[in-house]
């Protein structure tokens, strides 16, 4: 492919790190003979005693309420594991016997259905490997000074496998009338979280998800049942999903009014603003990172778009004078996390890094400045600007007083 | 060929959900959609009996609201309900109840699946009719001696019920032909 790192730069890169220990790394421990023998088998997995990276929440009183930011900065790949996803609660995680779950759906239907988990589970089912962005992520970009880091700044975003059953699928058998335009969403915490969503959407690609990662979806994430909406902001895809009322109109809740609504700079708000715009971000090397030494690097990071492929993805190292393309993981997969990686030489000097993902649309990612300029700085919600990060020269990684 | 799976597919989900035999779980009980059913459209439907006065309101806010909203409903833990107006298309907006909030129902709503923050669900009909009223008369929107029931809260017309506008997204981000 035309945008692979070239011969040379694989050399360089063989080169810088075969030639000595870089800082930080210690010597190859010898144990002693007889070896000892490891851990026995066990029933459910951990990860590396080693590994550290969790979530990040801003301290609170009211720690039922509030986001966790995935750590994507010591992400691989694009799947996020279930355990480091994002977290967006209003009301707590509640605790639910799927044995006992039901969702119901009512309204401007012929035939009103409550279903148990079982009832739902008989059903074909689907697997999709989709994004999933908090309207709110990124939030704090809008402000004069940017994120320190890439976790606390872009981390309301995480990628995962779901598996479980189109909604269009139960909305047939629930026989919905010629009135219905609109479904709305209830989940089972103790807020009782709705939102209004198009018909349309239901009838496109809605799933009805009980699925993740392989496993059960998480209680953080939902479970048992979880309504997810393919490339719309995370609140839409309602939680320890309950309910599904078929209505002629939307219900203005709380979270699609006061909230999750864009304001713009002439005081008027955008409301219904579901789609989450393409993005990306270099995860590596990000701001609180530090480079051990000169020579060659993997830059890497994630791109995505709630409106389809990823295309292409543009990284520059000079700050912006010229862009180059990255090389993107195959397979790219719609309205999906999508790794991109940029073999690069650092050499010591001042660095500005950053990269824009371009969708199948044709939707060029904006910068910061082109969003303030259309938008002002009080909108909040579905801030996707490209993130420019400094590389200085003693290595280490910055955020940019913008 | 994969226009003709669909077509298949989608016949046979039709015949499925017609066949008595294959009827997919039950029809709901009462109590499942007295439970679930609880959501307030715009225009009222779904609204209760009961009603609520300003004066109910105000003891009742004082006793399970101003902890975590202040006394006068200028936000602590809690958000700020009331002022702002007139601050939207400014630098720095003020978004409550009274200034942002486009319709009175949405307030009715949410106090009654959300609120008290530590006791959602607790507070009875003509609790939550008086709460709204409360922090509607103290954003100045209705009189002391209005009350709220399921005819009157739907006419109120709150101060920013012409303040959202449709999204017009791809705004910004110049689009490329695709290659």
């Amino acid at each position: 492919m035309k945008s692979s790192p070239s011969r040379r730069q694989l050399l360089q890169m063989g080169a810088a790190v075969g030639s000595s220990l870089l800082a930080g790394d210690k010597a190859l421990a010898l144990e002693p003979n007889p070896r000892k023998l490891g851990e026995p088998l066990g029933p459910y997995g951990e990860r590396s005693p080693f590994e550290k990276a969790v979530r990040w929440r801003r301290e609170s009183k009211t720690p039922e309420t509030g986001s966790s930011f995935s750590p994507i900065h010591d992400s691989v790949g694009t799947i996020t594991p279930s355990a480091l996803h994002y977290e967006r609660h209003h009301s707590g995680i509640p605790t639910i016997d799927p044995a006992t779950h039901r969702l119901v759906i009512h309204g401007l239907v012929d035939r009103p259905l409550s279903l148990s988990m079982t009832d739902i589970k008989r059903l074909a089912s689907v697997t999709r490997t989709l994004v999933l962005e908090c309207g709110g992520n990124s939030a704090g970009e809008w402000a004069p000074i940017t994120g320190p880091d890439v976790q606390r700044s872009y981390g309301l975003v995480s990628g995962s496998e779901w598996t479980g059953v189109p909604l269009s699928r139960l909305l047939a058998a629930a026989g919905v009338q010629r009135r219905a335009s609109w479904v709305i969403a209830e989940g089972a915490d103790a807020c009782r979280m709705m939102r209004s969503i198009p018909l349309a959407k239901a009838l496109e690609n809605s799933l009805l998800a009980y699925g993740q990662n392989g496993e059960a979806i998480r209680p953080a994430q939902g479970y048992p049942l979880r309504l997810i909406n393919p490339g719309w902001e995370g609140n839409t895809n309602v939680k320890w999903l309950h309910s599904l009322k078929l209505t002629d109109q939307p219900y203005m809740a709380r979270d699609e009014t006061s909230k999750y609504s864009d304001l713009m700079p002439d005081g008027k708000a955008r409301i219904f603003t579901y789609a989450m715009e393409a993005k990306s971000v270099i995860t590596f090397p990000s701001g609180g990172q530090s480079l051990p030494a000169r020579g060659a690097y993997e830059l890497t990071g994630l791109a995505w778009s709630g409106r389809g492929r990823i295309d292409r993805v543009e990284v520059t190292t000079d700050g912006g004078r010229t862009w180059l393309a990255a090389v993107l993981q195959e397979p790219r997969l719609p309205i999906a996390l999508t790794r991109f990686r940029l073999a690069w030489q650092f050499n010591g000097q001042d660095a500005l890094i950053a990269s824009r993902a371009i969708d199948e649309t044709g939707y060029v990612q904006p910068t910061r400045d082109e969003l303030i300029a259309a938008r002002g700085t009080n909108s909040i919600y579905h801030y996707n600007g490209i993130k420019v990060w400094h590389v200085r020269a003693d290595g280490t990684v910055t955020h940019v007083e913008a | 060929m994969w226009k003709l799976s669909a077509i298949v597919f989608a016949a046979a989900v039709t015949v499925s959900a017609q066949s008595p035999g294959s009827q997919i779980g039950r029809p709901p009980t009462p109590e499942e959609i007295r439970e679930l059913g609880s959501a307030i459209a715009p225009d009222g439907t779904g609204l209760p009996e009961g009603s609520g006065t300003v004066a109910a309101g105000r003891t009742l806010f004082a006793a399970r609201c101003a902890r975590c909203h202040g006394p006068a409903g200028e936000g602590d833990i809690g958000a700020r309900l009331v002022g702002g107006q007139g601050t939207l298309a400014t630098a720095r907006p003020i978004k409550t109840v009274g200034s942002f909030w486009p319709y009175a129902t949405t307030l009715w709503d949410y106090v009654n699946r959300a609120m008290p923050f530590d006791q959602p669900g607790a507070l009875q009909p003509a609790e939550v009719y008086a709460a709204v009223a409360y922090v509607l008369n103290l954003n100045g929107i209705i009189t002391a001696d209005q009350v709220m029931d399921a005819g009157s809260l739907p006419k109120v017309k709150m101060p920013n019920r012409d303040g959202f506008v449709a999204d017009p997204r791809p705004d910004v981000g110049k689009e490329r032909p695709r290659k």
